[in-house]
């Protein structure tokens, strides 16, 4: 487990992602780039979908990648990741390489992921290519301007699901993509958050010590697209976590257990008011909209707490084992 | 010259491709099954099962990660084919313009296929018509024998450093993908040192970190793009270089064209792909009976060899341009590309023929050549309808 302070020294011996890109303040895409590059032992190659990351870090003629990066398409970082593993692989086999571990790491939104490239996505893990797969999850398109995606939650205001005098915000609850991914029984598979930074970055080195896929799907603040203060950013990542909307957990071999247990857990609607996209939750009626997230998130949490729970033994004869 | 060869086999076409991508050895084939390019791939699935060439195989799950995992696989630093055809081609257009854009080198064999609807699974040119202003080169064969040949000589066009795109090699589906003939193929070794290493200048997987596939506002985009179509302009040349070698080597000139029996033509077909064979016996038949008739067939079409072409059609009167795919509301993709840099004095007529593998007989091909000798026409003209669709034209 690498200290915030090796983490720091890290990033000053190889700078990996470094700053002037123009990613908003307050956005968490590039404290989950950092830390998650600066995780990986070793060289990296990075994939990209198109999205914030790739249009805010590379203007041409500029860059803000220490590392060799690639970004062919929105809905196919997968596959491109698939053809520099097989690359990889080969050149191996054909001593046209040396064989030094090379981590391949794909960074898209949860649009690239949940969505469109969730057929890539799919086809990739299926194939068991040695890659991670970080997804940053801001919850909608917000590079095309704050589009209603498969991951935004249930009655979350976008320009595609606007409050009117008839519509509340998204119809739909989001979808459960982590167990999507888990489904392809993958070695390793998890949830983290900027805010638990720790906990992300020890997820990154399980991931990466992997001999198949993996993948992190991290929760991503977004102050234009979620309506917060850009100085709220790191607060809201928490009060996420805190509140079980975004619990952190792992999924090794299929077996689950959460990362996280809040000592304290805060109420759902702290995190909920602090973002303009749930402002209408606020009103008369909105009661109702509120309580059926609750009960997602409860339900969702319950069911991970059930999980974690039948696989207690599973962990403990591992570590035991590995004693 | 003799020597190299390693004799005569009966191959489809199919067969004859797979045969050119094991001797070529590539590093990864990402590819995705689609009728007529199965025979290729399932013949070199065959040969990577029997441990005859050690390529990495991967068996996606579109075509559309087919070619993005091959721009992965060729910008990493590994030499990179796939195949396909029709809809699967269609699928991958919008990742063919990204790896022209990106400088990715890699070969792509098509069985060329008529695309839906009505859903077909027979031979036409229209799939390969939508890649036309992909960027990429394209190169149609008229058999198996030039399947295979191009196929050999593909990677060094598409890897030269003043080309660096992909090359689609394409092959009537049915009539040549799987039309048993005799192909001469060259020794694995005489492949492998034609083709030479893989080298691109900036691979992921090198000593240099690089960053491709950046966003570029106006300031300069348009200059990245005139860049890439010089690189385009210049693979016409590449070829020529390309074929002139190959024939040295191996005794087989593919050029940009084959003008056949042009020397004296008054009247001429130009078309792509296999019905060249049938234009041919049409050919040899009018001139025992004095006509002075002619065709050539177009090999390069991306860059389209406008002078060579030129050349080829000096004293020709009248030419017919065969179409086998249709451009909805203007003229067909070869006809409108020879009008357009021609500044000859035959005159040009355009005819449709062949969509969805409707057989073209000789007697089509005579009845071109008799048209030829009467006034023209104007318009387009289908060929080989039936009923009462076949005095249709426009």
């Amino acid at each position: 487990m690498a200290s915030l302070k090796q983490l720091a020294l890290r990033e000053e011996e190889r700078p990996r992602f470094t700053g002037g890109h123009s990613l908003c303040a307050g956005c968490g895409i590039p404290t989950i780039v950092r830390t998650v590059l600066d995780s990986i032992p070793g060289p990296v190659v990075a994939v990209n979908a198109t999205g914030c990351l790739e249009v805010a870090t590379t203007r041409f003629p500029f860059t803000a990648w220490g590392v060799p990066w690639l970004h062919v398409a929105f809905e196919n970082a997968a596959a491109v990741a698939s053809g520099v593993e097989a690359a990889y692989r080969s050149m191996v086999n054909r001593g046209k390489l040396s064989g030094e571990r090379v981590t391949i790491v794909v960074f898209a939104g949860d649009g690239g992921t949940y969505d469109i490239g969730l057929q890539a996505l799919s086809g990739a893990l299926e194939r068991g290519h040695r890659f991670l797969y970080v997804c940053y999850d801001n919850e909608a398109y917000m590079n095309t301007g704050i589009q209603r995606s498969g991951a935004t939650p249930f009655a979350a205001s976008t320009t595609t699901s606007p409050v009117g005098s008839v519509g509340r915000g998204k119809a739909e609850t989001r979808k459960d993509l982590t167990a999507i991914v888990v489904a392809h029984h993958i070695p390793y598979a998890a949830q983290a958050s900027t805010s638990h930074w720790q906990d992300l970055s020890v997820k990154v080195e399980r991931a990466v010590a992997q001999e198949g896929p993996s993948f992190l799907n991290v929760l991503s603040t977004c102050p234009p697209g979620w309506g917060h203060e850009a100085r709220d950013g790191a607060r809201l990542a928490r009060l996420a976590v805190e509140s079980r909307y975004w619990p952190l957990f792992e999924v090794v071999e299929g077996h689950y257990r959460l990362t996280h247990y809040p000592a304290h857990p805060t109420a759902l609607v702290e995190w909920l008011e602090m973002q303009k996209r749930f402002a209408h939750l606020r009103g008369i009626e909105s009661v109702d909209l509120e309580s059926m997230i609750e009960r997602e998130i409860m339900s969702q949490w319950q069911e991970l707490e059930r999980r974690t729970q039948e696989s207690r033994s599973w962990f403990e004869e591992r570590e035991s084992e590995s004693a | 010259m003799a020597k190299t060869m390693l004799g005569v086999e009966v191959l489809t076409g199919g067969e004859a491709t797979a045969h050119a991508m094991r001797q070529i050895r590539p590093d990864v084939v990402p590819v995705y099954p689609i009728t007529p390019q199965t025979p290729i791939i399932q013949t070199f699935s065959r040969f990577v099962a029997d441990g005859k060439v050690d390529t990495v195989l991967l068996q996606v799950e579109s075509e559309h990660s087919a070619m993005s995992a091959a721009v992965g696989a060729a910008l990493a630093g590994g030499r990179t084919m796939t195949a396909t055809a029709s809809q699967g081609l269609a699928l991958m257009v919008e990742i063919i313009y990204i790896a022209a854009g990106l400088r990715a080198p890699i070969v792509m064999a098509v069985g060329n296929r008529a695309l839906s609807a009505p859903i077909n699974i027979h031979g036409d040119h229209s799939d390969g018509m939508l890649a036309r202003d992909s960027g990429a080169v394209q190169i149609f064969a008229e058999n198996a024998q030039e399947a295979y040949d191009l196929m050999v000589m593909a990677p060094r066009v598409a890897e030269h450093p003043a080309v660096l795109l992909p090359v689609l090699v394409g092959q009537d589906g049915f009539s040549v993908t799987h039309s048993a003939e005799n192909v001469a193929l060259l020794r694995d070794e005489e492949v492998q040192d034609f083709v030479g290493p893989y080298e691109i200048p900036y691979p992921l997987l090198g000593e240099r970190p690089s960053s491709q596939g950046l966003f570029a506002m106006p300031d300069a985009y348009y200059e990245i793009k005139v860049r890439q179509v010089q690189a385009l302009e210049a693979a016409e040349q590449v070829f020529a270089d390309v074929a002139r070698a190959y024939a040295l080597r191996f005794g087989r000139h593919l050029g940009a064209i084959d003008a056949y029996r042009m020397e004296d033509a008054e009247r001429a077909i130009v078309l792509i792909g296999s019905t060249a064979g049938t234009a041919k016996d049409v050919v040899d038949e009018l001139r025992e009976r004095g006509e002075k008739v002619g065709l050539v067939v177009l090999r390069l079409f991306r860059p389209f060899p406008h002078k060579v072409l030129a050349d080829a059609l000096g004293g020709v009167q009248r030419v017919a341009v065969l179409d086998r795919a249709a451009a909805p509301g203007t003229f067909p993709p070869l006809f409108a590309d020879i009008r357009a840099g021609y500044s000859g004095s035959a005159e040009l007529r355009s005819y449709v023929y062949g969509l969805g593998g409707r057989d073209t007989a000789p007697q089509d091909i005579e009845k071109v050549f008799a048209e030829l000798e009467r006034p023209a026409h104007g318009g387009i003209r289908y060929l080989g309808l039936t009923g009462e669709d076949q005095h249709g034209e426009s």
